[in-house]
């Protein structure tokens, strides 16, 4: 373990982390991933870490959730367990493939890629950079790599495997792909793993992500998602935050839209002592369509943050961006949603709403929209909206029998549904939504056979 | 079964209700008319224990029970029911999970098993016929979208699944048109036992027509000024309030 000390910065202490184990970290992963480290960590030199006050980090403490001493795991898995014996997904029945993530690295029991019959391919990224080296490269590193983010070059400079999912053009994939990613270790612990997913030209596919913790202690997890949705293509994915609260999780995600794609990002946020959520979206090409949409369910001292990014680089293109969240005790958030219409994005339609419910005087959330416009014939709205529980529908409720507590909680419930319904894949909007209810419940176990009680 | 003893009732210093006695016994039905503002719907809304009044005098009791002190669903629970002059839209909500939310609460607290969901759809399906409510509308949010008369029919819907002992409804007749006038009073008439009460809350004779009133009380400026049978609405119908106005002048 490396002790942070107070008087090294996390730019110096993670810079000499990278150069004591660089050679581990290589010799576990692949080679087309170590090409791009070097470059990485320079970025990182130069960029330093998020500050907090700072333009896009203006809430968001990065400081204090790295400023802790955490282990890292560079070298091979040393965890032997079996995990989908010790895991019970709060998501049952719901008929997916299942790819495990474990501490950053794909867990497959001996194959680290599986190969479908209709040709999709899932399962370890390190490795598929081997077996598809014309795959990986044409979009590795190629959306997240513009980043000046230093956390975003921090993950590739340190990225060793992540999940890799590839769906051939016009390929219609019949079952969600469910990616279980989990942090589990016997001391405290700091992750940052890379997903690549792509679906090419006409092809449709339903990715599911659930972030589950399962040992009571500190975890960090900085991960980046690139995402390709080639022309006509179709992706819904989802992701279910629900690790404990001794848990920060910071997750970095960059999608590319071509032409008449349409994407449907959904960030469901339920357990996590501190999240950050970074969205970036490019609509390269026309009637390319995103939906990015968030709920996030905050109590006691929780941190959610969403930070979104859209750019509407092509014309004739459609964005809606819709967060909602529930901040009960002292919980607190941001949400910062940028549009970004270039000169020659006409016709462009960008909405953007944000509407939060604060339950006490101590829950904080801040909001801000930041629409920044070029073209001259676009259609574009924002709003965001902080309030209360409406006491007119609550005594309405109660008026007719319904106990104080259960008219809140339909309330609540109603209010979350509105991004819930959003999710095109009927089997995982009902599980999401009975998830939503038994969070809203304090039902949801914070984690599978998790000691820790963080409430 | 309700007995409201001098009760006075102002909100933000500004006195509203001014001293109302009444009472409503098993069985009856009563009719409290009265011009806009007068205060038929504070008394409707303290009753079903809205709290943003306050009471600075008076006693409410409901079947012997200190009713203000009770809240909003303990009142429902008890067999009280409020039919909203304005019923709110709750967005989100569906009618179906409200409905059957509202009647297993109800069924815990008189110690009965819960419905299940084909008793709670058959249920529906009868008190729909009785209503004539739409069948699309229950498949909705709560009033989301409503017409004006639809959200009074569903008003009635509501009352006619819970069952009270006590309906207050509050001008469920305004804005409706003369068929579903007829489906409120048949919901009302349907209610009606020697177990129950009701009091309607109108501006209008018509109403009355169906509903017939075994009391008529006018409340005026916080007050009831006069009470008598179904002939006073008549005598209302006829002079208007001026006819009250000036005999509170005499007064
Ligand atoms: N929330 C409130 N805040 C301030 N004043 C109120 C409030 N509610 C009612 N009032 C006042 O109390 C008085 C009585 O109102 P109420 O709604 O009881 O009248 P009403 O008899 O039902 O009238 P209508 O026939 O128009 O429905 C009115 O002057 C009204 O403005
Ligand atoms: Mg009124």
């Amino acid at each position: 373990m490396n002790t942070i000390t107070k008087a090294t910065t996390l730019k110096d202490h993670f810079l000499n982390l990278f150069r004591e184990n660089a050679g581990v970290i290589s010799a576990n992963s692949a080679p087309f991933l170590n090409r791009f480290r070097e470059d990485a960590i320079a970025r990182v030199e130069q960029a330093g870490f998020p500050v907090k006050g700072s333009e896009d980090y203006r809430y968001a403490d990065i400081e204090s959730v790295f400023r802790n001493d955490l282990h890292h795991i560079f070298g091979p898995r040393n965890i032997d367990l079996n995990v989908r014996e010790i895991f019970h997904c709060d998501v049952p029945d719901l008929e997916t493939s299942l790819l495990l993530l474990v501490n950053g690295r794909y867990y497959g029991n001996g194959k680290q890629l599986n190969k479908f019959p209709d040709g999709i391919i899932a399962g370890s990224l390190a490795r598929a950079s081997v077996e598809y080296p014309e795959i990986v490269r044409k979009h590795y590193n190629s959306y997240a790599g513009k980043s000046k983010d230093g956390l975003v070059s921090l993950n590739t400079a340190f990225a060793q495997d992540g999940i890799f999912i590839y769906v051939p053009e016009g390929v219609k994939a019949d079952k969600p792909l469910q990616i279980v990613n989990i942090m589990i270790s016997d001391n405290d612990l700091m992750a940052q793993h890379r997903n690549l997913f792509i679906a090419e030209k006409g092809a449709e596919v339903k990715i599911v992500i659930c972030d589950h913790s399962l040992s009571a202690h500190r975890f960090l997890t900085n991960s980046v998602n690139e995402v390709y949705t080639g022309e006509d293509a179709l992706i819904n994915l989802t992701r279910i935050q629900n690790e404990h609260n001794g848990a920060s999780q910071i997750t970095h995600s960059y999608s590319h839209q071509e032409a008449r794609s349409n994407l449907t990002a959904s960030t469901i946020s339920l357990h996590g002592g501190f999240i950050r959520n970074n969205v970036f979206v490019t609509l390269n090409g026309e009637h390319a369509e995103n939906h990015s949409l968030g709920l996030y369910l905050s109590d006691k001292g929780q941190y959610i943050d969403n930070f979104v990014f859209i750019d509407h680089a092509s014309p004739n293109c459609f964005s809606n961006q819709l967060y909602k969240g529930v901040l009960d005790d002292f919980a607190s958030g941001s949400f910062n949603g940028r549009i970004l219409v270039r000169r020659d994005a006409q016709k462009t339609n960008a909405f953007q709403s944000n509407n939060n419910i604060l339950l006490t005087d101590d829950a904080k959330m801040y909001s801000r929209p930041q629409l920044e416009i070029y073209a001259d014939d676009v259609k574009c709205s924002h709003g965001s909206t902080m309030g209360q529980l409406d006491d007119n529908a609550l005594f309405y409720l109660r008026s007719r029998g319904i106990e104080y507590k259960e008219a809140r909680l339909l309330l609540m419930f109603a209010f979350a549904h509105e991004v819930i319904q959003n999710i095109k894949v009927e089997a995982l909007r009902d599980r999401i939504d009975d998830l939503v209810n038994k969070r809203l419940r304090g039902e949801l176990s914070r984690c599978n056979n998790c000691a820790m009680q963080c409430g | 079964m309700l007995v409201i003893k001098d009760l006075k009732v102002s909100i933000d210093g500004l006195e509203i209700l001014k001293g109302i006695d009444l009472e409503v016994k098993a069985g009856e039905v009563h009719a409290i008319m009265g011009p806009n503002g007068s205060g038929k719907s504070t008394l409707a809304s303290i009753l079903a224990g809205r709290d943003i009044f306050n009471v600075d005098s008076g006693s409410v009791t409901f079947n012997g029970e200190d009713l203000l002190e009770k809240s909003p669903e303990e009142r429902a629970k008890d067999g009280l029911f409020l039919g909203f002059q304005y019923p709110i839209e709750i967005p989100g909500v569906s009618m179906v999970n409200f409905l059957k939310t509202a009647i297993n609460e109800m069924r815990k607290h008189r110690g009965q098993q819960p419905l299940s969901a084909s008793e709670f759809l058959k249920k529906m399906r009868e008190k729909k016929d009785l209503v004539e409510i739409d069948s699309s509308l229950t498949s909705r949010s709560v009033n989301e979208g409503f017409s004006g008369g639809e959200k009074k029919k569903n008003e009635i819907f509501q009352m006619a699944m819970l069952e009270p002992k006590l309906a207050i409804l509050d001008e469920t007749d305004s804005g409706l048109d003369i068929d579903a006038l007829k489906v409120v009073a048949k919901g009302v008439n349907n209610l009606k036992s020697p177990d129950n009460a009701t009091i309607v809350i109108t501006h209008y004779q018509r109403l009355l027509d169906y509903i017939i009133p075994d009391y008529v009380h006018v409340l005026y400026k916080g007050r009831i000024v006069r009470s008598g049978g179904k002939e006073l609405a008549l005598m209302l119908e006829e002079k208007g309030y001026d006819w009250v106005r000036n005999e509170e002048v005499k007064l």
